[in-house]
């Protein structure tokens, strides 16, 4: 059965689903202070009505600027937001009684640190909703977006290792003690910029010349773009020293041609030209190394990170991590009870298996399951927004973030080799967050957009016609095959 | 474009099953494994919260805690350091244990299943759960015996190990092994300290840490003489059964001949075996061997415990210190009698730990059985109850009372009028037989002693071996046999030194 979008704005929903968010923040908190302090202070709450009265914020301006959008986006991720504040501060805490020092305060730490970030990726997804009223408006500045994204991807690669390199991975812009990841921005830059030239060119690329197997295959001339970006994100693999960052990429590019064209063909050439490039790049690194070492050594620590020669020194970081998430078992050992401080990195790339050992397999799993809601609510906005690009972008954005979770949660958990990625919204840092908060603000504006009721409201809020005209405007009518 | 869209979100659902079901793997399969990796520091941190067993003997505690204000809350300490390092070993935050501290490590951390009943009453009592204690069967005074017998020995030797067994039970009253090393520095709780001691050890060209009671083998030299004439005996020779001996000895088809090590041992052509052991006749061993043929003579000494691999000595039920197996080598090569020759007076490839050399004595002092040899006595809980106590075993029976009844009497005479007067103690019946091996061009020998001693009750009280290797001065084994006395002295309990 269709539904029926527009009876509901679900603004009030979205509140209460807030507040039991920010009341799972609260608990998480006071059980991290019962298990590090032995005793829950006064303030165990403090953190989590901070969170809340910035949440709060968010809620208001969407009320007034998207009424109409997703009500579950918010609340997911202000969970997820808010845990990792409580993590970050669990940090804060272990290290304060290791140093004998006294309890830290709310603001000061990685924890606090978090918590002024959050504020401002908050006010940044606010002005966006603030400035952008229209999804559609960003289309006009694609081509500018476009370069924007490239050279931002592009600025770690030229960069000296100096001012680029963490752990291996050329991904950072470094200025005094100041970094910032720019491809976290890039990646917002880069799908608007491929939704704009897709919508443009689909119908050139959907043009299939041969059949084979029973697929389309595009003609020769048409594979320009995409070998274009493969060549790009095969080049960020190999001097920005990232598969991640370089699947993130690519996978964004191929999704959103596939979504536009709907030619399976173009996820098979993608596939099968990506994990060539890749296998390629492993053999070139055993052989020729050089630019293509640090791939390969990645890829053998994946391999065996147990092994000898990796246990205590290259593969540490993975071999820690997996015994952090193999100790913390089914249950975990329960939230400020583990040890996290064995994981090197363990605020950021890391935070997933410190949690791990924290909340067990059953925690992980439910905030797999939070990440996996925001995902689909992302793709179910593309799928009711009316417009081609809408869609692109909505259905782009949100299967990136889908991509980046499965990327750094499959480095940690050694199901694909590791890559320096941030978890969206759980790792301390201000690029990350403030560019998922920005995605997110770009997901409720397309999401409002998709429900919202195309004739103004009035009438279907009154209980009129069952079918609206606007329902005939999202159905598949627009889809154009030649 | 909606159908695209709704695969797009199928292919997110099926990435996200796959880092779940890596989860399961992760957290749930390998949880047990990943929990206790050595490479896990959360282990050890766990380990150290409550205080580790002591491992005692005689009431004197040679491993202990100390409680500390560091991650590590007990810092492992060894008040006896040296003496006893080769059979405690070491348990250090960073580095692998070793010894009774390795093959105990269940039973003193409180983990083992035997404790289990204790860990429970503790959960309710909300006392502390603390690991067992470990009581050893080694009698103090024999052991600081041996350790100042043998790094004060009169040869000035470097190397040198001795090991002491009560006969009737197996339980080891002495094992040192020279030179030996300080396991509390590799206990500290500063890994890097640790680690670097221990790299240093590990480099030492000495090689402190090698535990050369259990795990080298020598060439036996004269004392595989007790068991050819084991083989002997068991073919139907008798104590007086006269067999050739003389200056010189050349084995059919061998060019090497085999002298005696003195002019004036057996120069006659015709000499008993008693006397042959006694004075420990090369050539006429060397020819009964010959005579007995060499897969006799592999039998035997297969039959006395050469060549098993799997001996551990520790606790009886539970493994403990790996010996290695002594070996003869193939005796039964075609057209080698040369070579059979030289095994039969313990040289060629005959290759024995010291641990079997005390067995040996130890077996024909308990009338032909061979006790199981073992180091731990009892096991105690933290609150000194007894949850194990050593029942001696027998590991073999290679000969009958009567070989034995030969071969004691035999023995007797060695220490009586023969090569191992050195080993002679007052108020016990001492019989044993010394060796002077061979090992390398130039080197001088390794001087042996394997024996045993009765008390006025005839009870036999301690067996032993004492090696040292490459002892100059001649007479390699009669300071070994002097050292071997007094270890069965103070074993037996008449007073050290």
């Amino acid at each position: 059965m269709p539904r029926v979008p527009g009876t509901r704005t679900g603004r009030n929903a979205e509140l209460g689903l807030l507040a039991f968010a920010m009341i799972i923040v609260a608990l998480y908190g006071a059980i991290v202070e019962a298990n590090q302090l032995g005793k829950i202070t006064t303030t165990f709450w403090v953190p989590a009505a901070l969170l809340s009265i910035l949440f709060l914020g968010l809620h208001l301006v969407v009320r007034f600027t998207a009424a109409w959008a997703d009500p579950v986006l918010i609340p997911a991720v202000a969970l997820i937001n808010g845990l990792g504040v409580g993590f970050l501060r669990r940090l804060d805490i272990a290290k304060s009684i290791t140093k004998k020092l006294p309890e830290p305060g709310i603001f000061s730490g990685i924890g606090g640190r978090q918590l002024a970030w959050t504020l401002v990726a908050l006010i940044l997804a606010a002005v966006l909703l603030l400035i952008v009223r229209d999804h559609k408006a960003v289309s006009r500045y694609a081509y500018t977006l476009g370069l924007v994204g490239i050279v931002l991807v592009m600025i770690p690669a030229v960069l000296p290792a100096s001012m680029s390199e963490i752990n291996g991975a050329k991904l950072w812009i470094k200025i005094g003690g100041f970094s910032i990841q720019p491809g976290e921005f890039a990646k917002l830059a880069l799908v608007s910029f491929f939704a704009f030239y897709l919508v443009r060119k689909r119908e050139v690329l959907s043009l299939a010349s041969r059949r084979f197997l029973g697929i389309d295959f595009p003609r020769g001339r048409d594979l320009g773009p995409v070998i274009t970006v493969w060549l790009l994100s095969l080049l960020v693999l190999v001097f920005e020293k990232d598969l991640g960052t370089a699947l993130l990429y690519f996978g964004l590019f191929v999704v959103t041609l596939y979504v536009a064209t709907e030619r399976a063909s173009w996820l098979i050439i993608g596939l099968i030209m990506f994990f060539g490039g890749v296998y390629v790049a492993y053999l070139l690194g055993a052989s020729v190394g050089g630019p293509f070492a640090n791939f390969y050594d990645r890829a053998s620590i994946w391999l065996d990170p147990f092994a000898p020669q990796y246990v205590s020194n290259e593969g540490y970081q993975l071999v820690q991590s997996l015994l952090g998430l193999g100790t913390g078992g089914l249950f975990g050992t329960g939230p400020g009870a583990g040890s996290p401080g064995f994981v090197p990195e363990v605020q950021t790339d890391f935070i997933f298996a410190g949690m791990g050992e924290e909340i067990g397999l059953f925690g992980l799993s439910a905030l797999l399951v939070v990440y996996l809601l925001i995902v689909e609510r992302g793709l179910r906005a593309a799928i009711l927004v009316r417009d081609s690009f809408g869609k692109l972008v909505a259905g782009g954005m949100a299967f990136t973030l889908g991509l980046q979770v499965f990327v750094i949660l499959g480095g940690i958990t050694g199901l694909i080799p590791l890559t320096g990625q941030t978890t969206p919204f759980l790792s301390a840092g201000g690029s990350s967050l403030m560019a998922n908060w920005l995605l997110i603000a770009m997901l409720l504006r397309i999401s409002d957009a998709a429900r919202k009721p195309a004739t103004g409201g009035p009438a279907a809020q009154a209980g009129g016609p069952k079918q609206p005209p606007a329902q005939l405007h999202g159905a598949m009518t627009e889809v154009i095959k030649p | 474009m909606n159908a695209p869209l709704r695969k797009a979100g199928v292919v997110v659902f099926v990435l996200f099953g796959l880092i779940f079901a890596n989860l399961n793997w992760v957290q749930a399969y390998k949880a047990d494994k990943y929990r206790t990796d050595d490479h896990n520091g959360r282990v050890r941190v766990a380990e150290y919260n409550t205080p580790r067993g002591v491992i005692e003997a005689d009431g004197k505690a040679l491993a202990e805690n100390k409680a500390t204000d560091d991650t590590y809350k007990y810092l492992r300490e060894y008040p006896e350091g040296e003496m006893y390092a080769p059979v405690i070993g070491y348990k250090g935050v960073n580095l692998a244990a070793t010894g009774i501290e390795r093959s105990e490590n269940e039973f003193l951390s409180g983990t083992s299943d035997k404790l289990f009943a204790d860990r429970v009453s503790s959960m309710f009592t909300g006392d502390e759960a603390r690991g067992g204690n470990v009581v050893l069967s080694l009698k103090t005074k024999a052991q600081e015996t041996a350790w100042k017998q043998l790094t004060n020995n009169e040869r000035g030797a470097k190397f040198g190990s001795a090991v002491a067994i009560d006969p009737r039970t197996g339980a080891i009253q002495a094992m040192v092994s020279m030179p030996s090393y300080d396991p509390s520095p590799l206990a500290s709780h500063d890994t890097e300290d640790a680690a670097a001691e221990y790299n240093k050890l590990n480099a030492d060209k000495d090689k402190p840490l090698l535990n050369r009671a259990t795990s080298e083998t020598y060439p036996p030299g004269s004392t595989f003489k007790v068991i050819v004439s084991a083989a002997a005996l068991r073919a139907g020779y008798k104590q007086d059964t006269e067999i050739q001996a003389g200056d010189e000895y050349i084995a059919p088809g061998s060019g090497a001949p085999i002298h005696n090590a003195e002019a004036e041992t057996c120069p006659g052509s015709k000499i008993s075996l008693k006397e042959a052991l006694t004075e420990s006749c090369n050539t006429g061993y060397a020819r009964l061997g010959v005579d007995l043929g060499g897969q006799k003579v592999q039998d035997e000494a297969k039959a006395w415990g050469f060549e098993q691999e799997d001996l551990t000595v520790g606790d009886l039920k539970d493994g403990g210190l790996p010996v290695a197996a002594s070996h003869t080598g193939d005796l039964t090569v075609a057209n080698d009698q040369g070579g059979l020759a030289q095994s039969s007076i313990g040289q060629k490839d005959v290759r024995m730990t010291t641990v079997e050399g005390a067995l040996m004595a130890a077996t024909v002092a308990n009338g032909g059985v061979q006790k199981r040899p073992y180091l731990v006595q009892q096991l105690l809980t933290a609150d000194r109850r007894p949850i194990y106590t050593a029942s001696p075993e027998t590991l073999r029976t290679p000969i009958n009372g009567s070989i034995a009844g030969d071969l004691k009497d035999m023995m007797i005479s060695v220490v009586e009028n023969g090569t191992g007067k050195q080993a002679k103690i007052s108020g016990y019946d001492v019989g044993g037989k010394t060796g002077t091996a061979q090992n390398a061009e130039g080197a001088d020998p390794h001087g042996w002693f394997i024996g045993f001693a009765f008390n006025d009750k005839g009870e036999a009280v301690s067996a032993v071996c004492v090696m040292l290797e490459n002892v100059s001065g001649g007479h390699a084994s009669a300071e070994a046999a002097r050292i071997a006395g007094l270890i069965m002295k103070a074993a037996a309990g008449g007073g050290g030194d």
